[in-house]
């Protein structure tokens, strides 16, 4: 049981210490599952470091008790505690692949985790090992015992950190966003294997994600958390039923969900007295500079014919190297002013398609109808002036923007490649562009690490429209963001679509976002279009047995489709 | 597929490579001292002494330099795969036993001075890393600084000047046959290599210190820590397994830099190295000397990556096999 009363962390900085989390509360008991709530910055991670006595240097308990069967770990001397953490406490982390140690087994490592705590013998530890990775239901045992973590899929090496995790049947488990860096599907078979498990270890789980359908899902209770501070606890069928707190219902509404179409996403705002609360903005108003709608041609602005893109990869040093079809006989079209949803897991070949759409590769063959013209062959030189028109928003706003740059220097700089304009006329434009993607004036001087992620993603979606182009690619370009700034971005690519007339390949993997946005939509699987119809009908009736996998595997809020029962 | 095999064949593929460019650089030395000026014909008779034209055509033809280039970089290429270099021009003694006699002398200088790098560099690297951001971090990065930035004639002179004419414990330079006398071979050899060895020890430790960091801040580190294994376990066990990478990269790329970077110190203690012996053949324009001191030069830059090359694939099972 682990119980955490008035647990209060702050960090220490050049001007004193700055509160991060203040007086959390909560109890899990052995079996339950507790999920722990919030976005970034809330302070979940935080807590739970806290929790396992691993808080980083700069960090510092300044109050509180965190009672592990009764015994206050926060006064345990260094030496004790190492000794609860691995078999009392147990954890499981957000990156699979990055928590094990690249240059040893993966066998290896459960062994080193088993023996740490319970000094069995090596060929007892192994023999139990091995009995844990069928436990976790991996395939091919043996060859998991011998393979190292890079030749190993994010999900099974989550499974391995489970195996090791369960190990010594610890009485509480922490796992940190343990299926934020899986793909779906495999999402749900952790989070069924990990609920499984703990019917029998029954350990006490904390549960922290910023994803509530994982929460609604899994977890028996429910701490919501925002800025360092508890908003809110309360079974997870009342939370969901009946927020009580305004930031809980917020952060609900806030999130798009399968099978709830809306056409705009409330998002949370602070009034002036410092309340939130969540706001359903409306649609800005098509500005009377943009002209009247420019009427529906029956030509698509993009279509994609037969297309294909090989990569030759080497299985072994000895092999000759296969054609891995990334790419495999796509078609698809986009009529002017859509948008195409385009799902699919990880490695099934969707950024390899838009980097081929946008020439950054050469497609192998097929064609690409871009305005009536293929563009899939054309040299370098000749695919010039259309990469004027066809524009990219990446997923890592931190990644994308050079951060030796100002907002104007970044915002200008395709102005600048296709020399656009004289140096006043490009000035004006990019007080424009910045004012419609919601960034004040003074941003421009700014440079990008002054901003949040969801601002950063604004500048990126003001660079992208600078040249006026009519299509743009979005690849997986709120995936990286919290939800309710999700919420504000995906407003705002709405409100840029009807304003500069824009066409959307959206890209992405949450298949929540894509009903939300697309008008048609295309499922991808292993570099074919599986499905690919108008979004209502892919949503709501799927032909494919593929895409109702992917749809069963989404949790969702207040839905059957959850399979959860009693919400 | 078999792992072990896969490594074998890695192997092999680098040996090849590396072969391939050993036949690179024998090209390389071929032309440049065949497009250096001077005539090595001229030189060799006396310039002063006004040769006659049948003097200067009978040796041409005596040292094969009549025949086309083609057939005189065949035939140069084929002695030296049977480690013929030619005579030297000085004094007809064999390339080959000049080069045989001196190149050992470098390379037990070079591999000196990287033990005693990598034994005082890592340690002090680790000890760095571990105390991030202190006093003692400070005081060792500082002293890594200043440690590369002394070049390796001032070190001598200071070594000189405190352990032989203060303290008289070592001979300041010379160098005596490890045959001859054993004892007096390594007093003579200290000093030349401590010389070395502490300013490459302070790249090592730079080198060990940031990789160590790294790899402290990995996922996994956090992973084995909740896991509730020791620090220093962790260290020991994972951490500097995981950061040896780099550093075997410069300690490697040192050692190969030391089989040409050795002539400064090889002039200042008397060294009778392979350095000593470029340096000499280059004034006397004596091409088929340089030519033989250069290849073994390069010949033991090759191996040695190759070495380097072997050990990462033991080091990291990502180097060994690639099979997803």
């Amino acid at each position: 049981m682990l119980e955490v009363r008035n647990l209060s962390i702050a960090f220490k900085t050049n001007t004193g210490l700055k509160s991060a989390v203040r007086n959390i509360d909560f109890t899990i008991r052995p079996g339950e599952i507790l999920g722990l709530v919030g976005e970034s910055g809330s302070g979940k991670t935080i807590t739970s470091l806290g929790v396992m006595g691993l808080l980083p240097p700069n960090a510092v308990v300044t109050g509180g008790e965190v009672l592990v069967d009764g015994i206050d770990i926060l006064k345990l001397p260094p030496a004790e505690l190492r000794k609860l953490r691995g078999s009392h406490i147990a954890m499981i982390f957000q990156d699979p692949i990055a928590s094990l140690d690249p240059i040893f087994t993966c066998g290896d490592q459960i062994i080193e985790a088993i023996l740490l705590h319970d000094p069995i013998g090596r060929a007892n530890a192994r023999r139990k090992a091995r009995d844990l990775l069928e436990k976790v239901l991996i395939p091919d045992p043996d060859r998991a015992m011998r393979a190292y973590p890079h030749e190993l899929s994010g999900g099974q090496c989550q499974r391995i950190m489970i195996a090791m995790a369960v190990a010594c049947r610890p009485r509480i488990i922490i796992a940190d966003e343990p299926t934020t860096a899986l793909d779906v599907t495999v999402q749900k078979q952790v989070l069924d294997l990990l609920r499984e498990l703990n019917g029998e270890v029954g350990a006490a789980i904390l549960l922290i994600t910023h994803d509530l359908g994982v929460i609604y899902e899994v977890a028996d209770r429910v701490v919501v958390m925002y800025a360092g501070d508890k908003m809110e606890e309360a079974t997870t069928a009342d939370l969901f039923a009946a927020p009580r707190n305004d930031y809980s219902r917020a952060l609900i509404d806030s999130m798009p969900s399968l099978g709830r179409d809306a056409e705009r996403l409330p998002v949370i705002e602070r009034d002036s007295s410092g309340k939130v609360r969540s706001v359903r903005p409306e649609p800005r108003p098509r500005p009377a500079s943009s002209g009247p709608i420019p009427a529906a041609g029956d030509r698509p602005l993009l279509e994609i014919r037969d297309l294909c893109k090989s990569y030759w990869v080497k299985p072994s040093p000895l092999a000759m190297p296969v054609e891995m079809r990334a790419v495999d006989r796509v078609s698809l079209s986009i009529a002017p002013r859509t948008t195409l949803g385009l799902v699919g897991e990880s490695g099934c070949g969707k950024s390899t398609l838009s980097r081929a759409v946008i020439r950054l590769y050469k497609p192998d063959s097929g064609q690409i109808f871009f305005k009536g013209k293929d563009i899939a062959g054309l040299s370098e030189k000749e695919m010039r002036p259309f990469r004027r028109e066809i524009a990219m928003v990446f997923q890592n706003p931190y990644g994308s923007l050079n951060p030796r740059q100002t907002v104007a220097q970044i915002v200008e700089a395709p102005m600048v490649i296709f020399a656009d304009g004289d140096a006043s006329k490009r000035q004006g434009r990019i007080r424009s562009l910045l004012e419609a993607v919601g960034l004040p004036a003074t941003a421009a001087q700014k440079y990008p690490h002054e901003f949040s992620g969801g601002q950063r993603q604004r500048i990126a979606i003001a660079r992208a429209l600078a040249l006026n182009p009519s299509l743009v690619i979005c690849d997986e370009a709120v995936s990286a963001l919290d939800v309710s700034v999700q919420a504000q971005v995906l407003n705002l690519l709405k409100d840029l679509q009807a304003e500069f007339d824009l066409t959307y390949l959206f890209i992405s993997h949450d298949l929540s976002v894509v009903e939300h946005v697309s008008d048609t939509v295309a499922v991808m699987q292993k570099g074919r279009i599986v499905e690919y119809g108008p979004a209502a009908e892919i949503f709501g009736n799927p032909k494919e047995p593929y895409t109702r996998i992917l749809l069963d595997a989404v949790p969702t809020v207040g839905s059957l489709r959850g399979g959860k029962e009693g919400a | 597929m078999n792992a072990s095999i896969g490594a074998l064949l890695l192997a092999a593929r680098k040996l090849l490579t590396a072969l391939v460019q050993l036949l690179v650089v024998a090209t390389l030395i071929f032309s440049v001292m065949y497009i250096m000026p001077g005539d090595p014909v001229l030189l060799l008779l006396g310039a002063d002494s006004n040769p006659s034209p049948e003097a200067i055509a009978s040796m041409r033809s005596q040292l094969g330099l009549d025949q086309p280039v083609v057939s005189q970089y065949f035939v140069w290429l084929w002695n030296a795969l049977h480690l013929d270099f030619g005579k030297s021009l000085t004094n007809g003694y064999p390339v080959a036993n000049y080069v045989m006699q001196n190149l050992p002398r470098t390379l037990e200088l070079a591999f000196a001075a990287i033990v005693i790098a990598t034994l005082i560099g890592v340690p002090l690297g680790i000890a760095a890393a571990l105390k991030r951001g202190s006093m003692r971090d400070t005081v060792l990065t500082s002293l890594a600084t200043i440690g590369i930035s002394v070049p390796v004639y001032i070190m001598g002179t200071l070594l000189v000047l405190f352990f032989s004419l203060k303290l008289g414990w070592l001979p300041a330079s010379g160098y005596t046959d490890i045959s001859r006398n054993a004892l007096e071979h390594f007093r003579k050899l200290a000093l030349p290599a401590l010389a070395l060895g502490f300013g490459l020890a302070a790249s090592i430790a730079r080198m060990t210190r940031s990789s160590m960091l790294e790899i402290l801040g990995r996922d996994f580190v956090r992973a084995l820590r909740a896991k509730g294994m020791s620090e220093r376990r962790i260290i020991w066990q994972h951490v500097l397994r995981n950061a040896a990478i780099p550093i075997v990269t410069i300690i490697g790329l040192q050692l190969g830099n030391l089989m040409g970077g050795t002539v400064l110190v090889e002039a200042m203690f008397n060294w009778p190295g392979l350095s000593t012996l470029l340096v000499g053949a280059v004034s006397a324009r004596n091409y088929p000397l340089v030519q033989g001191a250069m290849l073994a030069i390069a010949a033991a830059f090759i191996l040695i990556n190759l070495v380097v090359e072997l050990l990462y694939s033991l080091l990291d099972p990502r180097i060994r096999r690639k099979r997803s």
